[in-house]
């Protein structure tokens, strides 16, 4: 297991737990009362780090090196799923991931970000850092969503839409606009998940939906906390401050009205009890799904544009006066 | 022969580029570093004359260029707030005090309805001197309410940008504003009303991943730095120097990403012909 740095306490514990199995195994000295403590122990520590974490202690945990990425949660939720690749004009993106699956009959298209699960995985995937052409099949993906009437789901989980010369030269801005506004317009109903990290246009561009969702332990911003600290404070050591500044978790956004619901994840994070996790997000696809297919084609569209007009934080001034 | 011999150089900035002068009077080109009074610079369509770099310009300097005379400002009531209590090294609501002292502009984006070719336009106008031209949630509702206005009077719709990107200071607010202005403009485009999407030097961000690419028309300004990320992330992504004219209008025309570059000596003539082409009416 991997522990980060605030989770160390943790550590110490699972540490004795583990020896003390070991011992139960070996021998036959009874341990099952001590092993009982320990565990108490464990979920009573876990409580006091989880319900107070700050905002770059959640940057952290959603990118904890075994947090689930998309391909496992579709492949998890789904009796049968089809990957589907490239976006017919350019390439295949191996950093957003797509295709068809069922879960209890109804066929939905999946969509997301997708990371490696080692250093060269992780290349493959180009860290989660979409180019043009992602967001390019994300589209083509949803276009056949349409024709057949099936719900889009988007998992995200990017530090960012990939700021290479070629992902200029191809038009990274122009492929993300054009997602917004065929998302915003598209007739079928679109979930959206943050499930990892949600960094600003990267995230956006497969994130306009019905309804946005995040799950417990990450965040959404228009910045990451490091280039934020780079840019406003001239360092990249304010972090922790640029993440408390940008008030990025799920329960901001929550408060903000920027998201419709938080998605719970296991004591300690999805990466925890990926199992549980797979079936929580499960069930709140299935509900949300159901809820939308039942509202008609165009009032579900009509719904979408009022819920994106409706998003800002601002004043009406007094004739004349510039405040 | 003299007596002394100077040993180190005196001054060695050239004359040529030396040339200080009271403030508003006087402008040195940015490129040539040719001066001018700001009087013929004006009346050149603030455009050096010697080497045609097109100077930086705000809202109500486009509006003198493109409308017949007089128009209307719309939406100036709407003002920023700091929701968020954003504070880095100054708080955001400083921020906004002085850009409000220092501009004579509310925002980041200026809307006026008037007449070009005496057909009806409504453009929405970014000032980089307004916290950069950033978006954020009066850039977007200015934005929104515009797209409204067109709709219900059936008149064509131009954005000019000129944009740094989102407003860090309203963070997922100020991202939401892509969103909903490319949503409003999915509105616009359903109501089959032309949108014109005009961008000027510099055009980044979420502003380019926006409704500045959205257009059904996409075209700038010559040599306007236009792209998502800005040239320095990219330069520290790649470790290798960027190629020349990167990222610039023609670059942009060269990739299909723009339909064609305008002077602007010629801007007011061609959003004219536009608006004609696109009028469907029975020539009488």
């Amino acid at each position: 297991m991997v522990f980060l740095e605030f989770e160390k306490p943790l550590e110490n514990l699972y540490d004795q737990l583990e020896k003390i199995r070991q011992i139960s195994e070996e021998g036959d000295i009874d341990v099952t009362d001590k092993i009982k403590e320990l565990e108490t122990k464990i979920k009573a520590k876990q409580k006091e780090i989880y319900s107070n974490l700050t905002g770059w202690q959640k940057v952290q945990l959603s990118r904890h090196p075994e947090r689930p990425y998309t391909l496992h949660y579709i492949q998890q939720m789904c009796k049968k799923f089809v990957e589907l690749h490239g976006d017919r004009k350019f390439k295949d993106d191996k950093a957003i991931v797509g295709g068809i699956g069922k879960i209890n009959g109804q066929p939905l298209v999946f969509i997301g970000h997708q990371k490696g699960v080692n250093t060269k995985m992780r290349q493959y995937r180009n860290f989660g850092m979409a180019n043009p052409e992602g967001y390019r099949k994300a589209l083509r993906l949803m276009k056949m969503a349409e024709r057949f009437g099936m719900p889009v789901i988007c998992l995200i989980d990017t530090p960012g839409a990939f700021p290479g010369l070629e992902a200029e030269e191809r038009g990274q801005a122009e492929a993300i606009a054009r997602n917004l506004f065929e998302m915003a317009q598209l007739k079928v109903p679109i979930l959206c998940y943050i499930i990892g990290e949600g960094a600003s246009g990267g995230a956006l561009g497969i994130g306009l939906g019905d309804r946005i969702f995040m799950l417990e332990n990450t965040w959404y911003s228009v910045i990451s906390p490091e280039s934020c600290s780079s840019i406003l404070w001239r360092s990249w050591d304010y972090k922790e401050q640029a993440a408390d500044a940008l008030k990025l978790t799920a329960d901001h956004m929550l408060e903000f009205g920027l998201i419709d619901d938080i998605v719970k994840e296991p004591a300690g994070g999805a990466h925890m009890e990926p199992d549980k996790m797979v079936k929580t997000l499960k069930a709140h696809i299935k509900k949300n799904v159901a809820e939308l297919m039942a509202l008609g084609e165009e009032e579900r569209i009509q719904h979408r544009l009022e819920k994106y007009s409706k998003m800002g934080q601002f004043d009406i001034a007094k004739a004349k006066n510039k405040k | 022969m003299g007596w002394f011999k100077r040993l180190k150089d005196g001054i060695q900035t050239t004359t040529k580029f030396k040339k200080e002068a009271p403030d508003g009077l006087w402008y040195q080109c940015k490129q040539c570093h040719e001066t001018f009074t700001v009087k013929e610079l004006k009346e050149n369509f603030y455009i050096c004359s010697k080497c045609e770099h097109h100077a930086r310009i705000g809202s109500h300097d486009y509006f003198d260029l493109i409308f017949d005379g007089k128009f209307e400002l719309l939406f100036e009531d709407i003002r920023s707030k700091d929701f968020l209590e954003f504070t880095d090294l100054k708080n955001y609501k400083d921020r906004l005090d002085v850009a409000w002292e220092k501009t004579d502009l509310t925002d980041a984006i200026c809307v006026a309805h008037g007449k070009v070719g005496k057909r009806p336009l409504c453009i929405a106008a970014m000032d980089f001197s307004f916290i950069g031209g950033s978006m954020g949630s009066v850039v977007g509702e200015r934005i929104s309410r515009a797209v409204d206005h067109c709709i219900e009077t059936m008149t064509p719709f131009m954005i000019i940008s000129k944009s740094g990107g989102a407003r860090m200071m309203e963070s997922a607010f100020s991202l939401m504003q892509m969103a909903k202005t490319s949503t409003k403009l999915a509105q616009l485009s359903r109501a089959k009303v032309p949108y014109f999407s005009f961008m000027t030097d510099p055009t980044t961000g979420g502003v380019t991943a926006s409704f500045a690419m959205l257009g059904d028309l996409n075209f700038a300004e010559p040599k306007a730095l236009i792209g998502f990320a800005g040239p320095r992330v990219i330069k520290e992504t790649i470790k290798r120097d960027l190629p020349e004219g990167f990222q610039r209008s023609e670059f942009l025309l060269d990739h299909g990403f723009l339909d064609f570059i305008v002077d602007r000596k010629e801007l007011k003539t061609k959003i004219a012909d536009l608006l004609f082409l696109f009028e469907n009416k029975e020539e009488i």
